[in-house]
């Protein structure tokens, strides 16, 4: 203490410090008077002014930059079972994922094993483009980090989208699907889509050679990922090419979401004679393919497709949403930019393929639907209910007034939705003039083109009058307000019910993906299974509304602001939900196999065993399971560890029986029993 | 110098302050009694608000906080920098880029007519993993070969031990699976902005290339040629894509694009696929001829290159002069002294793939210790590209190879391979030690062995010092002797190579003992398929040294873990002689010296010979090296290089030609600036 004292004390010797150090300083040489200290002081002033904002502000990045790269080093440093060690510290021991533990039951692989990715999951990559995509060769537009959407949305969009009139690419763009597993692993960093299952299929000894991811451009007709890129003649070719190098073990395919409509369709072209098929003859299938174990089919259509064409609103493109909220639903271009979103997707052929399929038949009509009766209570429906508490819940429900009537897929107004059909007025749209005033304000809206914009106020007008539109007149709907797209709709996909399977019409392709208008391959040995899970409020029916903006925005809305009343209730903004994986509705994925295509049928006419793998949706249990283990959401059930264990024992050889048979927890049966159709 | 002024004050200032609270007390009050005591109640005022301030500055402005503040300027200017590199158009006004060739020949109207297939050479190729050690956990699938290698720097041992393969057997040893990265990423770039494939393929895409009629062929380049077929099946599945392609493309036949190694697993596939199975595709006689119109091997390694050889013997080739090159800390450090490079032989031997590349032909082809064909080459090579034309100057001389007398120090005997000492390495044949090369692959079958020697594990450590002293004292060795010399000191990896690869020249290619799949990567013991439309391009550099012949020595350490032999790299010659540092110099691309590339398409194809039996059209064109002018340019647009030759302008343009239909003579036939046609004419083999 007293040596402090005493050193700041006496002068001369602190003054000479700083003189000595900082010679060139602009400090005047030594002085033995305070006069020189007091003239340093506002030297020195000046200078901490001048740091002041500035150099906090570089004192504070580069603070954080040097804690962020300790902790970087840290994480890296760190033993990689540490974040293991840590969950299972809190949550108690992990439950080994299934590859390690068939691994240990001594599974290991036998037959080679297909991908076939759905719809938005897969990457795409730029190959060739405009002036303002240089520098993105090879570089991801879809998938990854989505970079460029922010750098140059407009771009982007224009990169994306398809010619209108062909379906195909627009000039001087190629954009093309990303090839090889690392396709669709993961959609974004950290975004797992397949990847979860790969690496449990790698533990029991898959790898490159037994495995193969039949990466597509989603965006494309079916048909067309032919025309332009030969991939259905690609995906032969190599499933053939495994086959014949795992010596003669037929393979099992694995769509997910749309992919399963892509598979469908490649059955037909298969065995259907070149050109327009591709000449494996009518034994390819039964020859090359094992089992087929569909994740979240969305066989019969989803209806969140047609609200996607309709107003763009739909979360068809959820994952896309999920991972990027601000571009979607920014209001910094207000709906603007909903409508760049309806242009592009417009112009994808591939959306349209999962328009519900089966019409009134399938998805019920004014006052009916398969699914009428459901209650919508999440909790209760978790709890394994019997037949008969279920048939007891569902007169309790019926008696209800407010009855969620499914069937009408889109209605204008909540009390339109909910009124008996007598009631309705109704005014016929199809012969309705389009008008044309709105042909001269095209230019006004700028270069944001839909075909909203030719349509007019009276074909607005008239599409609200008819009030309610089921899944048969849904589709003149969109003839009406999307008639160009739905022309190459048309061309490539049909979503009828067949009379008369053996019509020669049904040989043309796009009958191929409707499983209701074609037959299943004469392949009695393979299995058909349908995994998907249930327990999530999936979309089913919408309320709209005539938006009240002007004419340079999408006409329709969905109106959030209809909502059922309690909490209960089926009906919350706007959305009338039903069970199902969040995306696509029990009924679109169980029904096929739960009644369509169980024993003989016409559409199944070498009795395929098929079989419904359900999966009880269980949110995960804390931060630290990610997007959970027991999920049955539409992609996240890609990490189900049931599910993957049933892939890989049907993989290391089991069937449909040593799985178990059926496992099912949602009414798919009763409401299958509903639907009335000639089997 | 002003800010590193003020840091050093900022950060021994603070000094004071930083002795505790209560000093700082004890000061301010000290400081306070000064100022009532001598100025005025104005300039106290001031001071004292000046003496807070630097209070709080004392407290805030420490060294760490000027540290941070570095930081925080370097980051900002850094990304600021980064803002406007990013934001700038691709090419200033001020420094036109030149126009890639894809553009050009885009407006030239060419247009994709053959699917194209790639394959990569040695090392080039991206390896990842499928199944590994505990230590390798988290590794799932990410690359341990190429892209960045963290992860030799993070886990060096347990990366080593993932890429090597069994000893025995040469597969996967038990409980790892690495395997090839498929698709066009396994070679588009080798490491991050260091590119192989990647310029050719953007250029090809220019034209309309895209993943439907561009294949990149992956396949384990550590295995032997016929083991990638047992264990991925990587031959069938070329053969699959081969057919796929051809079929979707209008059956347009393939140009097959073959890098370095990757010439010779695609002879070795040419064979394959037309040999009957189980060890053949079963494409029967006529596929080759059905489904390719073109080989365009570049910097092709017909018959082998000197540089393995060392790489085997002491692992000081730069073969893998890549992996030099990119991670030099971790082959030549001495941290760990040598110990780096026998962990890295051990490793390198294990990889059979690497004895595809021994030289082949022997003393023929190589030349034996009085004689080889390159001889009177002039390392000068600099003078010799000013003068293009000279070479007809230098034909007389070199010519007449008996009156070489006179230059007898001049004249490199490139014919020895190894010698040990530099005087060995240029005395007169006479004057060496008569000696039998057989007692030493005799002496390798009696050996003892010895197990002292930890776990690095080299093959050395079996063998003792006197027989190492023996294989010095046999001072030179030729390309023919230099086998026995490798089987005797790497028994095992021979072992191998013996049963998968031959190194001879055949005398009658008709017997049956060539159908074996080991001959099938030799381009001596084997017949071009009979495929008379088919063409054969040799696409190589020249006019960079390449490595050619070594002086070795003892080397001084006897540890029991270390390389016993090592480069002389004191061994000089004369200012424009060929001998740098142990290593005699030739014409080449810098791996590949020209006679192994040219050789085959210059005379052992050329025509109908024995090799050639259906007389295929070859085409020797030769690209001359040229760095890059500036920084700009990168890697340069007219390299000769082995692996840079792959973003030469020419190059590229003849490829792209060819897959657009050209044919051999459209280019212009044979392109030569080297000695080549010399060089092969001396070579003396029955065609």
């Amino acid at each position: 203490m007293s040596f402090l004292r005493r050193r700041k004390g006496s002068d001369p010797p602190k003054k000479s410090e700083p003189s000595d150090e900082i010679p060139t300083d602009k400090i005047e040489p030594e002085d033995d008077d305070d006069k020189e200290k007091k003239r340093r002081r506002p030297d020195e002033e000046k200078k901490k002014a001048k740091w002041s904002c500035v150099d906090t502000c570089c004192w504070f990045i580069g603070l954080i930059c040097s804690t962020w790269w300790l902790l970087l080093f840290i994480y890296n440093a760190m033993p990689a079972s540490f974040p293991q060690y840590v969950t299972e510290a809190i949550t108690g021991p992990m439950p080994d994922p299934p590859g390690v533990k068939l691994h240990k039951e001594g599974l290991s692989a036998k037959h080679p094993v297909v991908f076939v990715p759905g719809i938005v999951t897969g990457g795409l990559e730029l190959w060739e483009g405009h002036q303002c995509a240089d520098g993105l060769f090879r570089k991801r537009l879809w998938g990854g980090s989505f970079g460029e959407i922010y750098k140059r949305p407009l771009c982007w969009v224009e990169h994306l989208s398809l010619d209108n009139e062909t379906g195909l690419d627009p000039s001087g763009i190629r954009v093309r699907p990303v090839t090889g597993l690392v396709a669709a692993d993961y959609f974004a960093p950290g975004y797992f889509v397949w990847a979860v299952l790969i690496a449990n299929l790698a533990r029991i000894g898959y790898e490159e050679k037994t495995m193969y991811m039949a990466a597509y451009d989603w965006r494309l007709a079916f048909q067309n990922t032919e025309v332009r890129d030969q991939t259905l003649s690609r995906i032969k070719s190599n499933i053939e090419l495994m086959v014949t190098t795992n010596n003669g073990k037929k393979v099992v395919v694995i769509p997910h979401s749309m992919g399963v409509l892509y598979f469908l369709h490649f059955m037909k072209w298969v065995e259907a004679p070149a050109p327009m098929g591709g000449g494996g003859g009518p034994n390819w299938c039964a020859q090359h393919i094992k089992a087929i174990m569909n994740i979240g089919g969305p066989f019969l259509g989803v209806p969140k497709a047609i609200s996607g064409l309709f107003s763009s609103e739909a979360k068809d493109v959820a994952v896309a949403r999920a991972i990027a909220p601000g571009v979607l639903d920014n209001d910094l271009f207000g709906i603007q930019t909903l409508k760049h979103v309806m242009r592009m997707t417009r112009t994808w052929d591939s959306t349209m393929s999962m328009i519900p399929k089966g019409g009134d038949t399938i998805w019920g009509g004014l006052d009916w639907s398969p699914e009428e009766g459901y209650e919508c209570i999440y909790k209760k429906q978790k709890n394994n209910h019997s037949q008969v508490e279920a048939a007891t819940e569902m007169e309790k429900v019926g008696s209800r007034p407010s009855r969620a009537k499914y069937g009408r897929i889109i209605s204008f107004g909540k009390d339109v939705a909910e009124t008996h059909s007598s009631e309705i007025e109704r005014i016929e749209f199809r012969d309705a003039v389009k008008g044309n005033y709105m042909a001269h304000s095209n230019v006004s809206c700028g270069d944001v083109w839909t075909e909203y914009n030719e349509m007019g106020w009276g074909g607005i007008t008239a599409v609200a009058d008819y009030k309610v539109y089921t899944a048969g007149s849904v589709l003149d709907l969109l003839h009406f307000v999307a008639p160009r797209m739905m022309q190459r709709g048309d061309a490539h996909f049909s979503y009828g019910v067949a009379d008369n399977l053996d019509d020669p019409k049904y040989e043309h392709y796009k009958y191929w993906s409707n499983p209701l208008e074609t037959k299943l391959p004469n392949a009695p040995d393979m299995e058909i299974y349908s995994m998907y899970g249930v327990g999530i409020p999936t979309e089913r029916s919408y309320v709209y509304k005539v938006s009240s903006s002007t004419e340079c925005f999408i006409p329709f809305q969905i109106d959030t602001s209809a909502e059922g009343g309690n909490e209960d209730s089926c009906l919350q903004g706007g959305v009338y939900s039903v069970n199902g994986d969040e995306t696509v509705p029990v009924l679109s994925a169980g029904f096929m196999c739960a009644k369509g295509w169980r024993g003989k049928t016409r559409f199944n006419p070498s009795g395929i065993p098929t079989y419904i793998r359900e999966y009880d949706h269980a949110p995960p249990a804390n931060f630290l399971e990610g997007r959970g283990t027991q999920s049955g959401a539409h992609v996240d059930i890609m990490g189900n560890f049931a599910l993957i264990e049933d892939i890989l024992r049907v993989a290391a050889g089991a069937t449909g029986e040593d799985l178990g048979g059926d496992q099912v927890h949602s009414d798919i049966f009763k409401w299958s029993e509903k639907i009335n159709l000639k089997l | 110098m002003a800010p590193v002024l003020r840091f050093r004050r900022m950060c021994v200032e603070p000094v004071k302050f930083s002795l505790g609270v209560g000093a700082e007390a004890l000061i301010n009050s000290n400081n306070k009694d000064q100022h009532l005591s001598s100025a005025a109640a104005a300039a106290d005022l001031s001071s004292r608000d000046g003496k807070k301030e630097r209070r709080k500055a004392g407290k805030e402005w420490r060294c760490v906080d000027w540290c941070c503040w570095m930081i925080g300027c370097t980051c900002t200017t850094w990304w600021l920098l980064l803002l406007l590199f990013n934001s700038l158009p691709a090419s200033l006004p001020g420094f036109p880029l030149p126009e890639p060739p894809g553009v050009k020949l885009k407006r030239e109207g060419l247009k994709p007519l053959h699917p194209v297939v790639l394959i990569p050479g040695i090392v080039t190729g991206g390896l990842e993993l499928w199944e590994g050690r505990p230590c390798a956990d988290g590794l799932f699938r990410k690359r341990l070969w190429a892209g960045s290698f963290t992860e030799i720097f993070k886990r060096p041992l347990c990366w080593l031990e993932h890429m090597s393969l069994d000893n025995e057997t040469g597969l996967d040893p038990p409980g790892i699976r690495v395997r090839a990265v498929p698709g066009l990423v396994a070679a588009d770039y080798f490491a991050p902005g260091y590119f192989v494939w990647a310029v050719l393929i953007e250029n090809l895409a220019r034209i309309g290339y895209e993943g439907k009629n561009m294949h990149m062929t992956a396949y384990d380049w550590r295995l032997s040629f016929q083991n990638t077929e047992v264990r991925d099946q990587s031959l069938s599945r070329l053969k699959s894509k081969i057919e796929l392609m051809v079929k979707t493309n209008n059956n347009k036949r393939v140009v097959v694009v073959p890098h370095s190694m990757g010439v010779l697993y695609f002879l070795h596939f040419l064979k394959w696929v037309e040999a009957p199975p189980p060890i053949g595709g079963g494409g029967g006689p006529g596929w080759c001829a059905k489904h390719i119109k073109a080989i365009m091997n570049i910097g092709p390694t017909f018959l082998g290159v000197p540089k393995v050889v060392s790489g085997i013997f002491s692992a000081e080739a730069k073969d893998v002069a890549f992996a030099r090159a990119m991670a030099p800390g971790v082959l030549d450090y001495d941290i760990l002294g040598l110990q780096t490079l026998e962990h890295v032989m051990r490793v390198v031997r294990t990889w059979d793939s690497i004895m595809s590349l021994l030289p082949k032909g022997g003393e023929a082809i190589w030349g034996n210790l009085d004689w080889s064909p390159e001889e009177g080459y002039n390392c000068d090579t600099m003078k010799k590209h000013l003068k293009g034309s000279l070479r007809e100057e230098f034909g007389p001389t070199n010519s007449s190879d008996g009156k070489l007398g006179f230059r007898v120090e001049e004249t490199v005997h490139y014919g020895r391979l190894i010698s040990f000492g530099k005087t060995a390495s240029q005395l007169p044949s006479s004057e060496l030690l008569t000696v039998n090369y057989e007692e030493l692959s005799q002496a390798g079958a009696a050996r003892k062995t010895k197990s002292s020697c930890g776990e690095i594990w080299t093959e050395y450590d079996e063998i003792d010092r006197e027989s190492i002293r023996a294989v010095a004292e046999k001072k030179v060795y030729t390309a023919r002797t230099i086998l026995d010399l490798l089987r005797f000191v790497a028994p095992k990896t021979m072992r191998r190579a013996d049963a998968h690869f031959s190194h001879g020249i055949a005398d009658n290619l008709d017997e049956p003992k060539y159908s074996h799949y080991k001959y099938w990567s030799n381009p001596l013991e084997t017949k071009l398929p009979d495929a008379p439309d088919m063409e054969i391009y040799s696409l190589y550099g020249v006019g960079i040294p390449t490595e050619r012949s070594y002086v070795y020595k003892l080397s001084p350490s006897d540890r029991c873990k270390s390389i016993p032999f090592r480069i002389d790299s004191s061994a000089d010659g004369s200012d424009s002689g060929c001998l740098k540092s142990g290593v005699y110099f030739v014409d080449g691309d810098e791996s590949v010296p020209v006679l192994s590339a040219g050789f085959m398409c210059a005379k052992g194809w050329r025509g109908r010979t024995r090799f050639n039996p259906s007389g295929m059209a070859t085409f020797v064109r030769e690209y001359r090296h040229k760095p890059p002018a500036n920084l700009l340019e990168g890697r340069g647009l007219e390299s000769g290089a082995h692996v840079d030759i792959m973003g030469n302008v020419a190059l590229i343009e003849d490829i792209m030609r060819v897959a657009a239909g050209a044919t051999g003579i459209e280019l212009g036939g044979d392109r030569i600036y080297s000695d080549i046609l010399k060089m092969s004419e001396r070579i003396k083999i029955r065609l």
